[in-house]
């Protein structure tokens, strides 16, 4: 099935590779801003996801073990933010940033003698017939593992958040830290859990990235996905299904503008490059002027420090 | 245990103190790093601060100084006016393209022309570039309510596409035998952001930067708009109650940075890099927000951070040659910079108690 030249299933089978990293990213900066942290150096975790699980997958020859890596050292990474923040108390803002800074700094440096190195392979899973089924099975069945498990993560997440006691306390924690503080629960401790299981994520995003998307290493690829992350968040307004279905339009808009790029439209390659950050922002500003007079739907303590003062 | 007791105002020493704190220790861990590397720290360390002010060839470097001084103190000047009212202008990056493009599109558009007013087309020109480009994340948190942050983020990767595309396609040189990149400026009389002493580095974008300094000190500290921005930034609600309006607020700040961002732009693309190519950009933007964070948002604190931030850039350039630093540990010694400076900013804000933690 093509519609002006663009295979319409060959578009959505790759929809949903293109949107694995963006999605275990957002699904986990969706934690971390639950527990009422603004962590905005999504895109220097994942880099240094990409990186760190690149070297491993190199090394072993493993790509799961890559995958191990790039998670361990995006939590890493979370866990210096995560002290900055709530142990010395500095600004989540400025220190996001310099998460992402010191994170594409140090990607680069790590990252030096793998440029043109080829990672192992990730196999896709086999479904056996259930491939063979026309449309559904190029579609669903015909992926690598992390694909359904980023879609895992999401469920469990949203269960978690919505039915569970731990995700009670989260929430709560996110909420007003000072009643929650009050209430005998460890802020700081929740907190230092979230931003660590979101760093993980993004790692293992940006591991995706490196091992299967591109898949190679090259200095600064992850190109504002984890920004876009970011985005996605504000666009679900914290709510795990709604941050699928972001990640798989802006999945869905970079798939496209590739298949453009290769289908031969007359439209130069730069301009095409532009669409998946023009797209967010349109969709950024919808959300917003749609919530204008609505109830707000970011967590009440995200950004503020917590210093319990007495 | 250690506790945190909140002190009743910031302690005036540890303001001053703790750039200088964090700059040793990020000193210490870098060389901690750079021996990591396998590359001696202490001569590392020398190369990078010591050799470009005052080892051999240093008269070369020291006007490399203000070349890459100049456009960081100019656009942190501008971003810490944002900072100060809590209005978080991350898009530097692409303002400061921006204003590259359309100074060099009007400069190329006129070739070759011979008249004293190009330049100063192209400095307004500049201006208007970064500050219209800035107007975008304005515009959009005034009427929408849309974060400020995600959308001149998102700006900077879209300006770099506009950049390449125009590198590739219509500003590229005619004359350049099928090479990407436009004409280059520093042969183009009219148009050439020329050092005003010869081998200095000083051209008109470092006394522009001068100018940005004691403007943004005037603007801050003895004028009722700096007073706005800094009761917005500190007490959002008492600035409501004294008739500080925000939206305006956002629009000045915004505006503000984007006209320094691109006239940044505008000097660089006329001066030392001299042509529009897909590479032009090498990260100014994002520097000058560890430049504006080091200087402790004060004007005076830009211009000290901004010096100290290029001579990194320089000693690192020269520790690559000598010693086969990677450019990237360069990179990472700045983002520790960071780091070190917002951990060692709580003696600032708070006593540190040792000993059990009272009962309340």
């Amino acid at each position: 099935m093509t519609i002006g030249g663009i295979d319409i299933i060959g578009l959505t089978a790759m929809l949903m590779g293109a949107s694995t990293p963006v999605l275990l990213a957002a699904t986990g900066e969706l934690v971390a801003e639950k527990s009422g942290v603004l962590n905005l150096g999504v895109e220097g975790m994942m880099i240094m996801g990409a990186v760190a699980g690149f070297a491993a997958a190199v090394a072993t020859g493993n790509p799961v073990l890559g995958f191990v890596a790039g998670a361990l050292a995006g939590a890493l990474m979370a866990l210096l933010f995560a002290f900055l923040t709530q142990i010395f108390l500095s600004n989540q803002v400025a220190t996001g940033l310099a998460l992402t800074l010191f994170g594409l700094g140090l990607s680069a440096l790590i990252g030096k003698g793998y440029e043109g190195v080829r990672p192992p392979p990730t196999a896709k899973l086999d479904f056996g017939p259930l491939a063979d089924i026309p449309v559904i099975g190029p579609i669903l069945f015909s992926h690598d593992w992390i694909v359904y498990l980023s879609l895992l993560l999401v469920a469990v997440v949203w269960f978690v958040l919505r039915y569970t006691r731990a995700g009670l306390i989260l929430r709560a924690v996110g909420e007003s830290h000072d009643a929650a503080h009050a209430l005998g629960y460890r802020v700081v401790a929740v907190r230092f859990a979230a931003l660590g299981f979101g760093g993980a994520l993004a790692g293992l995003g940006g591991a995706y990235l490196s091992l299967v998307r591109v898949p190679q290493w090259t200095e600064g690829m992850t190109a504002g996905a984890g920004w876009i992350a970011l985005a996605i968040v504000v666009f679900a307004s914290w709510r795990p299904w709604r941050v699928l279905l972001g990640a798989y339009m802006f999945g869905g808009i970079t798939a496209l503008q590739l298949q453009l790029q290769a289908a031969g439209y007359a439209i130069p390659v730069h301009i095409l490059s532009m669409a998946p950050y023009v797209i967010t922002i349109i969709v950024l500003v919808i959300l917003s002027a749609l919530h204008r007079h609505g109830v707000q739907a970011a967590p009440a303590s995200l950004g503020k420090s917590f210093h319990a003062s007495s | 245990m250690i506790t945190l007791i909140r002190r009743p105002n910031p302690a005036k020493f540890w303001t001053y103190a703790t750039p200088i704190v964090a700059v040793i220790a990020t000193m210490i861990a870098g060389g901690l790093l750079f021996a990591l590397l396998g590359k001696p720290p202490i001569e590392a360390i020398r190369v990078i601060f010591w050799d470009p002010l005052f080892g051999a060839n240093a008269g070369y470097f020291r006007g490399q100084l203000l070349v890459k001084a100049g456009p960081l103190i100019l656009i942190a000047s501008g971003l810490a006016v944002g900072f100060r009212a809590g209005i978080w202008n991350i898009g530097a990056e692409g303002q400061y393209i921006m204003g590259a493009l359309a100074s060099a599109w009007l400069a190329l558009h006129v070739y070759p022309a011979e008249s004293h007013w190009l330049f100063p087309a192209m400095i307004v020109l500049g201006a208007l570039g970064g500050l219209l480009w800035a107007m975008i994340p304005a515009l959009l948190k005034v009427w929408f309510g849309t974060s400020e942050i995600l959308v001149s983020l998102m700006l900077v990767y879209v300006a770099e596409n506009l950049l390449a595309y125009m590198a590739f396609g219509p500003l590229k040189n005619p004359e350049g035998y099928g090479f990407p990149g436009s004409r280059n400026l520093q042969s183009y009389p009219s148009a050439h952001n020329t050092d005003l002493i010869a081998g200095t580095g000083l051209h008109w974008g470092v006394v522009t930067a001068f100018i940005a300094v004691i403007a943004t000190y005037i603007l801050m500290h003895r004028h009722i708009m700096g007073f706005r921005i800094r009761v917005a930034g500190e007490a959002p609600r008492a600035a409501r109650f004294a008739g500080v309006i925000p939206a305006r607020l956002v629009v000045f700040c915004l505006g503000l940075a984007g006209a320094f961002a691109g006239l940044a732009g505008m000097f660089e693309v006329s001066g030392p890099s001299g042509q529009i190519t897909d590479s032009f950009n090498v990260g100014y933007g994002f520097t000058a927000i560890i430049v504006a964070f080091l200087g402790r948002l004060h004007p005076i604190g830009i211009l000290l951070a901004g010096l100290l931030m290029a001579l990194t850039y320089i000693g690192g350039d020269m520790a690559q040659l000598t010693l086969g630093l990677p450019s990237a540990a360069i990179q990472v010694f700045q983002g520790m910079l960071l780091f070190f400076l917002l951990g060692f900013d709580v003696l600032t804000n708070f006593r540190i108690r040792l000993g059990r933690k009272a009962v309340a």
